[in-house]
């Protein structure tokens, strides 16, 4: 997870500290189905959302969203992680971002 | 002034154990998700939302006790920095363009220079049970536990606004604390309170809970308390107080803790409402199944006590009452010591174990200001005040 995040170019050194401090954790917690459920799904964009979701929050929000979740809600959810709280995604990340979290996290049962 | 050793807590937070509970039916004490039980330092194991920023559920059983235990207590955060504030380097600044005398405050002289006071209420945060509404919404997937009770000992926020004299022309309280965000883009924590409710006698600047200093995850060294209002108001860290004649614009007061305008009871924030929607402001009346635990086997002809709490925005609760017959008929259940109007209230109601089979128990609380549990969840797409009639399902064998 570290050396994921450690990848993925560009980040300023207050946010890398951020994910190493999430990363250290996660190397820290023994291995069991705890830890599990707080990976995400590996399909391609995973690098990239666990890379800017940890800058700000744990990324056990997304699969415990899942079930409340549909590609349109995640894409309200990423545009205010953006627009409101500032977070440091361009355009084409905000899409890989949004195509992953709506391809494995969209659990939303249709009414 | 701040430390910031407080972030390195989270190598030191152990896995304890996971499991996943069944879904059940709506009011049922259970959430249906995955549970994952952690302990912060200073904490026991307590239901984990999320780990950073932290936001950890009180499980059921330790919602038994009147006062919930300070280690036991649920926390819940927006963001990540979360210092570890030392009591003698604080400072509360009170200030505002409708205050007239601003103000620094040290922690020794907020308790030497005030009368100090203590309120037994329910903090409760406004998104408990949000996990339970069907259908689903996002946000931290509460169960019942983002919630507790607890002595809570300081001064009144009105001694300390008084002097630092505030102008006719004043209209809400800014409050904010000493957590922040990992980016300076995201909006720091702020929540405002109409100059009313700043100005109650119960509204407090809060430094002990249940007897001992305010636990770290629970807003040392001094935080706000406003019994009756929803959790969002209770400013952990409390730092800054600004008193102003126009209405708050933060994030957390325009974009969220907000519901409908119009479809709940409870006080109206009226210089923060528009068309659409308005905030969450006081604590609907509730209650709480605590025993026994959802499915449990009782043991035919072997005396059962139902038990639990009830509560709501500080009128008091006068009556609980049980069904067991699919609300049909209801009986009163047994009220426990009257702790305060802002407390919650214990019930107790023996149960009938003479006939085997499954039973179906309904609860629902009485407020002295006449309100009741609604049958049915009002939905609204943040997930607040889910305060139906409380369902257990067990069976006699």
């Amino acid at each position: 997870m570290m050396r994921r995040a450690a990848r993925l170019g560009w980040v300023p050194a207050a946010l890398l500290c951020a994910a190493v401090c999430s990363a250290l954790w996660a190397d820290a917690a023994p291995a069991s189905r705890a830890t599990e459920i707080t990976q995400l799904k590996d399909s391609p964009g995973r690098d990239l959302t666990v890379g800017r979701c940890i800058i700000c929050h744990s990324v056990e929000y997304i699969p415990a969203n899942a079930p409340a979740m549909d590609r349109a809600s995640w894409q309200k959810s990423v545009q205010k992680m953006r627009e409101r709280f500032g977070a440091p995604i361009t355009d084409d990340e905000a899409k890989q971002i949004l195509d992953y979290l709506a391809a494995n996290y969209s659990d939303k049962k249709s009414p | 002034m701040l430390t910031r050793r407080g972030l390195l807590w989270a190598g030191a937070g152990g896995w304890l154990a996971a499991r996943t509970y069944a879904a059940d039916s709506p009011g049922a004490v259970t959430s249906g998700t995955e549970e994952v039980v952690a302990a912060l330092p200073g904490k026991r194991p307590l239901i984990q939302h999320a780990f950073r920023p932290p936001n950890f559920e009180t499980p059921l059983a330790d919602l038994a006790a009147p006062f919930t235990p300070n280690n036991a207590f649920f926390v819940r955060y927006h963001l990540a920095l979360i210092p570890e504030v030392d009591p003698l380097q604080w400072r509360l600044q009170v200030g505002g363009a409708s205050a007239q005398r601003p103000l620094t405050l040290s922690l020794q002289e907020l308790k030497h220079d005030f009368t100090l006071v203590t309120v037994p209420a329910v903090n409760q945060c406004a998104g408990n049970r949000r996990g339970l509404f069907a259908p689903r919404v996002p946000g931290v997937q509460w169960g019942n536990g983002g919630m507790g009770n607890a002595r809570w000992r300081g001064v009144r926020l009105r001694d300390v606004l008084r002097r630092s004299e505030i102008s006719a022309d004043a209209v809400e309280a800014v409050f904010s604390g000493a957590d922040s965000a990992v980016l300076p883009s995201t909006p720091g924590f702020a929540k405002s309170l109409p100059v009313d409710r700043a100005l109650d006698e119960n509204t407090l600047i809060a430094f002990e809970m249940n007897g001992e200093p305010l636990p770290h995850w629970n807003g040392a060294p001094a935080r706000l308390v406003v019994p009756g209002w929803a959790g969002t108001y209770w400013v952990k860290h409390l730092t800054d107080i600004r008193i102003e004649p126009k209405p708050f614009d933060g994030f957390w007061m325009k974009g969220g803790y907000r519901i409908p305008t119009g479809v709940f009871p409870g006080r109206r924030f009226v210089t923060q409402e528009t068309p659409e929607t308005t905030p969450v402001t006081e604590i609907l009346v509730n209650s709480l199944i605590v025993s026994p635990a959802p499915g449990s086997r009782l043991q035919r002809g072997r005396p059962a006590q139902l038990s639990g709490k009830a509560w709501d925005g500080g009128s008091g609760i006068v009556r609980v009452e049980v069904s067991v017959d699919g609300r049909q008929s209801w009986r009163a259940a047994t009220l426990g010591a009257d702790l305060g109007r802002f407390a919650w209230r214990e019930f107790h109601y023996a149960l009938d174990t003479s006939r085997a089979g499954p039973l179906q128990v309904a609860v629902r609380a009485h407020s002295r200001s006449g309100a009741t549990q609604p049958d049915k969840l009002i939905f609204n797409p943040s997930g607040y005040h889910d305060n139906i009639v409380q369902t257990l399902a067990a069976e006699v064998a």
